[in-house]
């Protein structure tokens, strides 16, 4: 048994990253994550393993920061929330195209625009389809507990290193302001010189020795060249799309109808299926865990058997487009979600699923 | 005399140095980046840092720098190098990182991330290449364009009622406590590109003491965006560009003790 705590979401994301031997952080404030960088200079991780924490001048700073020492091999990360994300987006969009390993968390919240402080899973598109220029995928993970957010920071680094690309942890205001309990990790140390060089010397800028140069781009001008760059990039996505995909089903096995819902809506979603349950009506709960790759294969053999599906999201319907392709026109999908800063309440999703599914 | 008789290891004057690389560059003839390259890469080479070095590249003319000087590279986005360089160097306090930047990336789309990596006294050389115009997206004003050249986008000459006026940001560089060397140089003659590399050297070796940052700014020219001759490119920038920009180090010290910045 490893550290009991009660903690906020965010403040697990700090202490999670010095736990798995981050080797640094930048960040910029923004409602509602910033007890992230705030946990992190509370506890001078620098003086106690090593982990750099510098507060950048702007969310576009931070992201190329990460770009920066990402490139040198280390174990990077940041966080920020909605509209800082978004300001992140080209810096993304450059980390996926020079195959950068690093972490980044979005706590989001409602927009669009400046939007609102309350909890919102309004930044799915954003978050799966890539969210800047060019053909490029995330892995994206999402906790629906302050437990999964302390566990998805280490499994976020050890996949962005796997696959040599970027993971972002899509949390919400809900997640990241709750306390509960969780069992923080143990300690692992940063990694060495000689790790890191076994581990990501065959593409790192660790200074040219006795072997070509290494350069931290996704430039490539030629397009022949680009095209094939491309065609790696894909392939590598295929292969996480095949090997990664994680979820949880709950009372899908003898379900007529089962919900989708990921993150806090799934927590939410939980309860309305034991409310339904008790009401008679036979409901499921798949959770996809990873929104990127989307649990397809599971929502495909669920469509053989059950009557209908309702994806449940803090948002106006971003998340049933997936579910849609996946069920590929078998049974109806329905949407039901709050959005704009509003959370659903288990009761309102229970009138959702009568009206729009069982009632229709 | 057969040319192979001259030819011997013990006739050598002069040789390139093994930092720069054999390939061949994509700038224009009279272009002084390949000469700044050069530079950089001897004192790269005299001063054994090779293997510290991380170089990073802009998105401009330089934006290819990383086949020319043989150090590990980091191509930043548009403005962003001291960002990258920050990381790259918070996370690498042993290594020697620098940027290499023009007019537009620094300048105009990345001024604050320059401003505040100096302000933080960021462990760095920052070559800030100045040559008045955006070369690369084929010679729009840049924020240094004089008041009255013409450009692609001022086409009627730099009009301050339009387009401001040209940005002095070297001398706002010099303003901030984290910088320890500022300076301004060129390159445009021999004696020019001497004194050029004394100040690449003091750069280079400031960050190997860890002082904080340094930063060179070079008057350059555009002769394919100015449209001119090399020779009259160059008889411009000593005309109009020295005046507005002139030449000389306007900071060379330790960075600034706190105390003046603290609270009573």
């Amino acid at each position: 048994m490893g550290d009991l705590r009660l903690m906020k979401g965010n403040e697990v994301v700090a202490e999670a990253a010095i736990r798995c031997g981050c080797d640094g952080y930048f960040g910029y404030p923004i409602t509602p994550q910033s007890e992230v960088m705030e946990t992190l200079m509370l506890r001078k991780p620098w003086e106690e393993t090593g982990m750099v924490v510098l507060q950048a001048e702007s969310e576009v700073a931070s992201i190329n920061m990460l770009y920066g020492a990402a490139s040198t091999g280390k174990k990077v990360f940041t966080s920020s929330s909605s509209p800082g994300i978004s300001l992140m987006t080209e810096g993304i969009s450059y980390l996926a195209g020079a195959e950068l390993p690093c972490l980044f968390v979005n706590v989001q919240r409602g927009g669009p625009g400046l939007g609102t402080i309350q909890p919102s899973q309004a930044d799915y598109f954003q978050a799966v389809k890539g969210g800047g220029h060019g053909d490029y995928k995330l892995i994206v993970l999402a906790p629906a507990s302050v437990q999964e957010t302390n566990d998805f920071m280490d499994l976020g680094f050890e996949l962005a290193f796997k696959y040599s690309t970027p993971v972002m942890l899509l949390t919400d205001g809900v997640i990241g302001q709750m306390m509960e309990k969780v069992e923080l990790s143990d300690f692992k140390p940063r990694w060495t010189d000689e790790e890191i060089e076994r581990i990501s010397g065959e593409w790192a800028c660790l200074g040219k020795k006795d072997r070509p140069r290494h350069v931290s781009t996704s430039l490539e001008l030629d397009s022949e060249k680009m095209e094939q760059n491309n065609h790696r990039f894909q392939a590598k996505y295929q292969s996480i799309q095949e090997n990664e995909v994680r979820y949880e089903m709950l009372n899908c096995e003898d379900a007529d109808y089962v919900m989708v819902a990921f993150g806090s809506s799934a927590r939410i979603a939980q309860k309305s299926m034991e409310i339904a349950r008790e009401k008679g009506i036979k409901v499921g709960l798949l959770r996809p865990i990873t929104l990127f790759p989307f649990p397809i294969k599971q929502i495909e053999e669920l469509a053989g058997r059950v009557k209908g599906f309702l994806s449940v999201e803090m948002n106006a319907g971003q998340m049933v487009e997936d579910v849609k392709l996946a069920v590929n026109g078998k049974v109806p999908v329905e949407y039901f979600g709050r959005y704009g800063g509003m959370i659903p309440t288990p009761g309102e999703i229970v009138t959702a699923l009568e009206q729009k599914l069982i009632g229709g | 005399m057969d040319i192979k008789e001259i030819i011997k290891p013990e006739n050598l004057v002069y040789e390139k140095n093994k930092v720069l690389t054999d390939n061949v560059m994509h700038y224009c003839p009279g272009c002084t980046h390949g000469v700044i390259h050069k530079v950089i890469a001897e004192v790269i080479d005299e001063m054994g840092i090779q293997e510290k070095t991380l170089g990073v590249s802009p998105v401009g003319c330089s934006v290819l720098a990383y086949n020319y000087i043989d150090i590990d590279w980091l191509e930043a986005a548009h403005g962003r190098a001291p960002a990258v360089a920050t990381g790259a160097a918070r996370v690498n306090p042993d290594k020697v990182v620098f940027t290499y930047q023009g007019d537009g990336d620094l300048a105009s789309i990345g001024t604050a991330e320059i401003m505040h990596a100096c302000n933080r006294g960021e462990n760095l050389v920052v070559f800030f290449v100045n040559n008045a115009i955006y070369g690369m997206t084929g010679g729009q004003m840049a924020p240094t364009t004089l008041v009255g050249q013409p450009t692609a986008t001022t086409p009627y000459g730099r009009d301050v009622e339009l387009h401001g006026y040209p940005l002095k940001i070297t001398e706002l560089i010099a303003q901030l406590p984290g910088t320890s060397f500022v300076t301004r140089q060129s390159a445009e003659t021999p004696g020019a590109v001497r004194k050029l590399k004394k100040a690449i050297r003091k750069g280079f070796e400031n960050t190997v003491n860890k002082k904080g940052t340094s930063f060179i700014e070079i008057v350059s020219t555009c002769n394919s965006g100015w449209k001119v001759s090399p020779v009259q490119a160059n008889e411009w920038m000593k005309e109009n560009m020295f005046p507005l920009y002139p030449l000389g180090t306007m900071k060379d010290q330790d960075k600034e003790s706190d105390e003046q910045y603290k609270v009573k």
